[in-house]
């Protein structure tokens, strides 16, 4: 059987399966479209909250980014599950015990103020709409590498099952569709990953297999990948290279950027009670877990393989005891067809610089050891002859460089789509939740009737659907950096506002209000400083290098200093305005407790 | 809120677990993971240091471990003070 028909097998078989969930979990009410009900199991919704939480960039780009960086990259792994903790602790149970259906709403009723509401509402669709672009590119991608559609055509199939789920089903439908992508993601991530440790280490755990030694001997992986990557002129992949305050803040930035992200947040609403809440963040990290500790041993392990692929000799023995690969190979043996597939995407490339018929990989950007210099000057090396190694090619191509079997690149497909869609569809349901609720129930037409709110959310979902389609098949040029754009705004707006909303009964209106402006407009200038205003190349103030930011702050990690700056003002601003009302710390003093959890059900 | 007094020593025995439950977060991460990881890397793990591993793999563990020992301990101090569900 072909590869193309494998492919359209495994992917057509999972989407079967998600429009007959859509169908079985119609809603019918707004209690069900915005929180399925609240009848969610903690563990479902845990298992809901990770195909939620893990996009394109957990499933396809996260091992190569730490592939090709090693240890300074672990930040990601921190960043993406340590905001858990913080969701666990800080925000969902409170939220829960609130009872309401979107974020906006919490932070209009806390800080009894309409506009505090709207800020609320203009953060959450900044953030949701610049995140769903991402996922969307990501599907477009997936069909067009595997299904041999136009790239147009395949987001156009996306979108309509996007469509089918989503506006049909809401939150409930959202859900359960959710719990088979995170099922058809979690098997196509680990059973490459599996293969892979079970060659290279012997270990069917390729967590083990990580910190175990190479099949057929006592030299440790690790050791050895750090050997042949330095061989190479590469920085050794465990070795600390940023700056530790960098990575400290980074790590901080997507911790409480993930605990704010209003997509996140929201599923905590659907469980039946406040307990629930809070073992379900556990769940929900368990499932992440199951991906995020494999993601390193597949970054290492692909990028070991790659490299013994460049330099046949790594895999046995010194890496240039033998020489390396041949432009003949690459071009003609069947075990490196993947190199020839890949080629055609733009995402790896090769060049025989030297015209001496072999490629020679090797960095050619530091200042060259011992070995390297003696090859060098050897065979006259005129750079590197691997220049294009894109990072997402690292999870894509992992079974083919593997030489797997046809089928586990076939599921790898289904997995990519599995988790882009997800991601997609839950961040869709944030942003007309809060159109429906916040702004047409809660401002614009405050009389509308039960069936007319529903009516409105899911009008809303098919234009945002159509929106985020459009943005994916044009995505505006800056769309790579707004991931730092969506994680700044989250750390330095909800997250505060929220917190001091359940921790503090002295914040009041105007401390919420001046506190998330300052925090938002401190983050995004200086975010347009080093990345040019609006993302529009060459309107930056200061070069984005290290050298010029703040104390060494990165733009990607100002996100923490946004939210101190932050709790700072609204600090001050609130003790120097009156105290909120009595019924506000009542109402802050009822979501502290649990009991009563019950009456929010019937809302 | 019939008794104001007893939800608030509810309320000061969350936070202590919350701070002590944060102050282990940020140990394994930023403590182990990062910033003291020279300090422990004569601990070897599988070819590499004990902050390596911390950082990649031990950080995550022990995050799953906190919010289910915070889950636990807080239905039980519900039921303590008579607050839970």
């Amino acid at each position: 059987m072909s590869q193309y028909t494998l492919n359209l097998i495994f992917i057509g078989i999972s989407f079967a399966i998600y429009i007959f969930i859509a169908i079985w979990a119609r809603a019918g009410s707004t209690s069900e479209f915005y929180a399925a009900n609240r009848g969610v199991s903690p563990v479902m919704n845990g298992m809901a909250t990770a195909a939620d939480w893990m996009s394109a960039a957990s499933f396809i780009s996260m091992a190569g980014l730490i592939a090709f960086t090693g240890y300074d990259n672990s930040t990601y792994l921190m960043g993406w599950t340590g905001g858990y903790v913080l969701l666990a602790l800080l925000l969902a149970p409170y939220l829960r015990k609130f009872g309401k259906f979107t974020v906006p709403e919490f932070i209009g009723d806390r800080f009894y103020s309409r506009t505090a509401r709207i800020i609320g509402v203009v953060c959450l669709l900044i953030i949701s709409i610049t995140y769903v672009i991402g996922q969307m590119t990501g599907v477009g991608v997936t069909f067009s590498r595997y299904l041999e559609v136009s790239n147009s055509t395949g987001l156009w199939i996306g979108a309509a099952l996007v469509f089918c789920y989503a506006v049909l089903g809401g939150m409930k439908g959202i859900t359960y569709t959710q719990v088979a992508q995170y099922v058809v993601l979690i098997i196509a991530y680990t059973i490459p990953a599996i293969f892979i440790a079970l060659q290279l280490t012997g270990h069917v755990l390729p967590q083990t297999g990580l910190f175990g030694s190479l099949s057929g001997g006592d030299t440790k992986f690790l050791a050895k990948l750090d050997q042949v990557v330095t061989d190479l002129g590469f920085a050794n992949y465990t070795g600390h290279h940023k700056s530790t305050l960098d990575m400290v803040l980074f790590t901080l930035a997507l911790m409480i950027g993930t605990a704010g992200l209003p997509h996140v947040i929201i599923r905590f609403f659907t469980v039946p009670k406040v307990s629930d809440a809070r073992s379900s963040a556990g769940w929900a990290l368990v499932f992440i877990a199951l991906l995020y500790t494999v993601a390193p041993a597949v970054g290492a392990m692909s990028r070991f393989n790659l490299t013994a692929t460049m330099w046949p000799g790594a895999k046995t023995g010194e890496t240039y005891s033998q020489p390396a690969v041949s432009l003949d190979a690459i071009e003609n043996a069947p075990e490196l067809e993947w190199m020839r597939n890949w080629q055609v995407t733009g995402l790896l490339g090769w060049e025989d610089k030297n015209g001496d018929g072999l490629i020679q990989y090797y960095n050619d950007k530091a200042e060259p050891g011992e070995a390297l210099a003696a090859t060098i000057a050897e065979q006259n090396l005129q750079g590197n002859e691997l220049p294009t190694v894109n990072n997402d090619i690292m999870v894509l191509a992992n079974p083919e460089i593997a030489n797997l079997p046809g089928w586990v690149i076939a599921i790898v497909a289904a997995g990519g789509l599995a988790a882009a869609l997800s991601t997609a569809a839950g961040l869709l349901l944030a942003i007309s939740g809060a159109v429906s609720h916040d702004l047409v129930k809660g401002w614009l037409a405050p009389e509308i009737s039960e069936k007319g709110e529903l009516m409105a959310a899911r009008v809303s979902m098919a234009v945002s659907i159509l929106v985020a389609t459009i943005l994916g098949l044009n995505p505006p040029g800056f769309a790579a950096q707004t991931v730092a754009l969506a994680f700044g705004l989250a750390a330095s707006s909800i997250f505060p506002v929220l917190m001091m909303g359940i921790f503090s009964t002295r914040i009041n209106k105007q401390g919420a209000i001046w506190g998330m402006l300052a925090g938002i407009i401190s983050t995004l200038l200086y975010i347009f400083t080093y990345k040019g205003w609006f993302f529009i190349s060459g309107t930056n103030m200061l070069e984005d290098t290290a050298a010029n930011w703040l104390f060494g702050i990165s733009p990607a990690s100002f996100g923490v200093i946004g939210a101190l700056i932050n709790f700072g003002v609204a600090y001050l601003v609130s003790n120097a305005t009156e105290e909120p009302p009595v019924e506000i710390v009542e109402l802050v003093e009822s979501i502290r407790v649990p009991r009563g959890s019950g009456a929010a059900l019937d809302h | 809120m019939s008794d104001r007094t007893s939800s608030n020593a509810y309320w000061r025995a969350n936070i202590r677990i919350i701070w002590i439950c944060i102050a282990i977060w940020a140990l394994v991460s930023y403590g182990f993971g990062i910033i003291f990881r020279p300090l422990i890397s004569g601990i070897k793990i599988g070819g590499s240091d004990l902050g390596f591993w911390f950082a990649q793999q031990g950080s995550i563990l022990v995050f799953i471990v906190l919010i289910f020992w915070y889950a636990w301990r807080m239905n039980r101090l519900d039921r303590e003070y008579g607050v839970e569900e």
